[in-house]
């Protein structure tokens, strides 16, 4: 069992609330996962060549500061533009170099930290815990931006690490979160792996985020991937996935992962249960409905 | 008890409301179950405010009392009920009356997968739409649906009756005992082993009383039959190269 929120604010003025609505929704859910969470947030974009480059070290005192003058130290010739926000054992580094450099860079640091997070728009967190400490630690309730997908973990088919925690990324801002267990997802990370796709994780969520995100790269849109992921995963799903600007929920054909859908002139909110969902402002007279099996909602920014 | 009060009734009734704002679930639960009973005069009508998606409400009533739940509830909402009528004024999550034993469940809006799953005895409304697996396993209680069901309704039914206003989806009735699933609208696929028969005027009177029962205006005439075709009940050996 696990849990999954995500809410889109549609009205621009009212994106400084979208932490203050989402982070009970996630608090919630975590009875349905208590061993860890993470929630990816899409705000205001930097400006291009810029990205946000979220990373993570287990180490809650760790030295951001040091990393970044190594930074500086290694891309003397980019680093002009380099910052760094850090809040205990995450941080967001704004960069203009190249990922595959800063990926690079990364591994050979040491400690290592990980990686959560590519893109102009996205910010990820995610660790092992409750996930309503994790809400207060990394202060979801402040977290402004047009939308945000969630998950609350209870591991059922691989370990319970920060990196087995979702969301998952793939690619640049590109995250999804997962209900369900997948039963072919060593086969299709042979079958990615040939291709050149590359994993961190012997997760089977993260097989489906780097399928869908490699059949973006081959050129589908999200909804002609995801009609291909019908075809290709094997196994029980509800998934929710976030771009820049759409928040987009499919079920599996035997739909037994719960989802449920509340949208009003002011968002759109999922979750796997209506009772984390009881608490926004004009739920009473919210559009309710369970989405259908294999098929596609996709809510536009 | 903080959240319980007595709303002004008639001479000779009494009626209780329990506020989950200001109760615990655990606390309204006992209520019902213990205290209920050794009320006097008593209480014929009992309403619960703010259930907020919670679940396991009104789980196991053995009372005859009326329970009205102003809101949406979460699973296995009025699961297991003996005699007591409740209504749900909004949606329901999955499990909705679950073994449901005797008395009426009824829902408002929709209800959510599983609903009356492996029900015994009593009647199960469900104004709006059920999703899948509705009646899954029904074992002797009736499900009246205002609305449409979702892909495998009816599986495994053995005893009881599915009456079905709007449309079923795929898979309706897989693997069938002798339960009867009655279907106004469109059957989006037959499970297996499930078939369509004739609709006779006994069948008639049984989805007009059911109807009635529910409180759904609905015309009786306008339904189709599915039953199980009964080839599943005994081994097969010319199907034998189909397992192991």
């Amino acid at each position: 069992m696990c849990g999954i929120v995500g809410l889109l604010v549609k009205k621009r003025e009212q994106r400084a609330s979208l932490g203050q609505l989402a982070q009970p929704m996630f608090t919630c859910m975590g009875e349905r996962g208590p061993d860890s969470g993470g929630l990816a947030v899409f705000g205001p974009p930097v400006a291009a060549p810029l990205r946000r480059f979220n990373l993570f070290v287990p180490d809650r005192h760790f030295d951001w500061q040091a990393l970044l003058t190594s930074f500086r130290r290694a891309f003397a010739d980019r680093a002009g533009d380099t910052r760094i926000t850090a809040l205990e054992n995450h941080a967001i580094l704004l960069s203009v170099v190249d990922p595959s450099k800063v990926r690079g860079w990364l591994t050979e640091c040491d400690p290592s930290p990980k990686l959560l997070s590519v893109g102009r728009f996205i910010d990820v967190y995610k660790d092992v815990g409750r996930p309503g400490e994790i809400a207060r630690r990394y202060h979801f309730d402040e977290l402004s931006g047009s939308h945000c997908v969630g998950h609350t973990r209870m591991a059922t088919e691989s370990d319970v690490t920060p990196a087995h925690a979702h969301p998952y990324t793939a690619g640049e801002d590109f995250c999804l979160v997962h209900n369900g267990s997948l039963s072919n997802h060593h086969r299709l990370r042979r079958t990615l792996e040939r291709r050149g796709v590359r994993f961190e994780t012997d997760n089977d969520t993260e097989a489906a985020c780097r399928f869908l995100e490699w059949r973006l790269t081959q050129g589908d849109s999200l909804e002609q991937a995801l009609e291909q992921g019908f075809r290709v995963l094997d196994g029980f799903y509800t998934l929710l996935m976030a771009t820049p600007d759409r928040l987009t929920l499919v079920r599996d054909a035997f739909a037994c992962k719960p989802a449920v859908v509340a949208e009003t002139d002011a968002y759109v909110a999922v979750s796997s249960e209506f009772r984390s969902l009881a608490h926004l402002p004009g739920i009473a007279d919210a559009n309710i409905f369970e989405p259908k099996p294999e098929e596609i909602y996709s809510w536009k920014v | 008890m903080e959240g319980l009060s007595r709303p002004d009734t008639p001479v000779g009734q009494s009626a209780v409301s329990l506020d989950l704002a200001k109760m615990s679930l655990r606390q309204v639960n006992a209520w019902l179950h213990h205290d209920l009973a050794s009320q006097s005069p008593p209480v014929r009508r009992v309403e619960i405010l703010n259930p907020a998606g919670m679940h396991n409400l009104a789980v196991g009533l053995d009372a005859d009392v009326e329970v009205v739940i102003r809101g949406h509830v979460g699973y296995y909402a009025a699961g297991m009920n003996k005699r007591a009528r409740v209504t749900i004024d909004g949606n329901a999550g999955r499990g909705l009356a679950e073994n449901i034993m005797s008395g009426v469940v009824r829902v408002k809006g929709s209800a959510s997968d599983s609903a009356a799953a492996s029900g015994r005895g009593g009647l199960v409304v469900i104004e709006g739409d059920a999703a899948s697996r509705c009646a899954i396993s029904l074992k002797g209680c009736d499900v009246v649906v205002g609305g449409s069901v979702g892909h495998v309704s009816g599986f495994m039914a053995q005893r009881g009756r599915l009456v079905i206003c709007g449309d079923a989806g795929a898979g309706l009735g897989d693997s069938l005992y002798e339960s009867v699933i009655y279907v106004r609208g469109r059957i989006h696929g037959l499970g297996a082993d499930a078939r369509e028969e004739p609709f006779t005027p006994a069948d008639r009177e049984v989805v007009a009383s059911l109807l009635s029962a529910a409180g759904i205006d609905c015309d009786a005439s306008e339904f189709k039959r599915v039953a199980s075709g009964r080839t599943l009940y005994h081994w097969n050996a010319a199907h034998s190269s189909h397992y192991g």
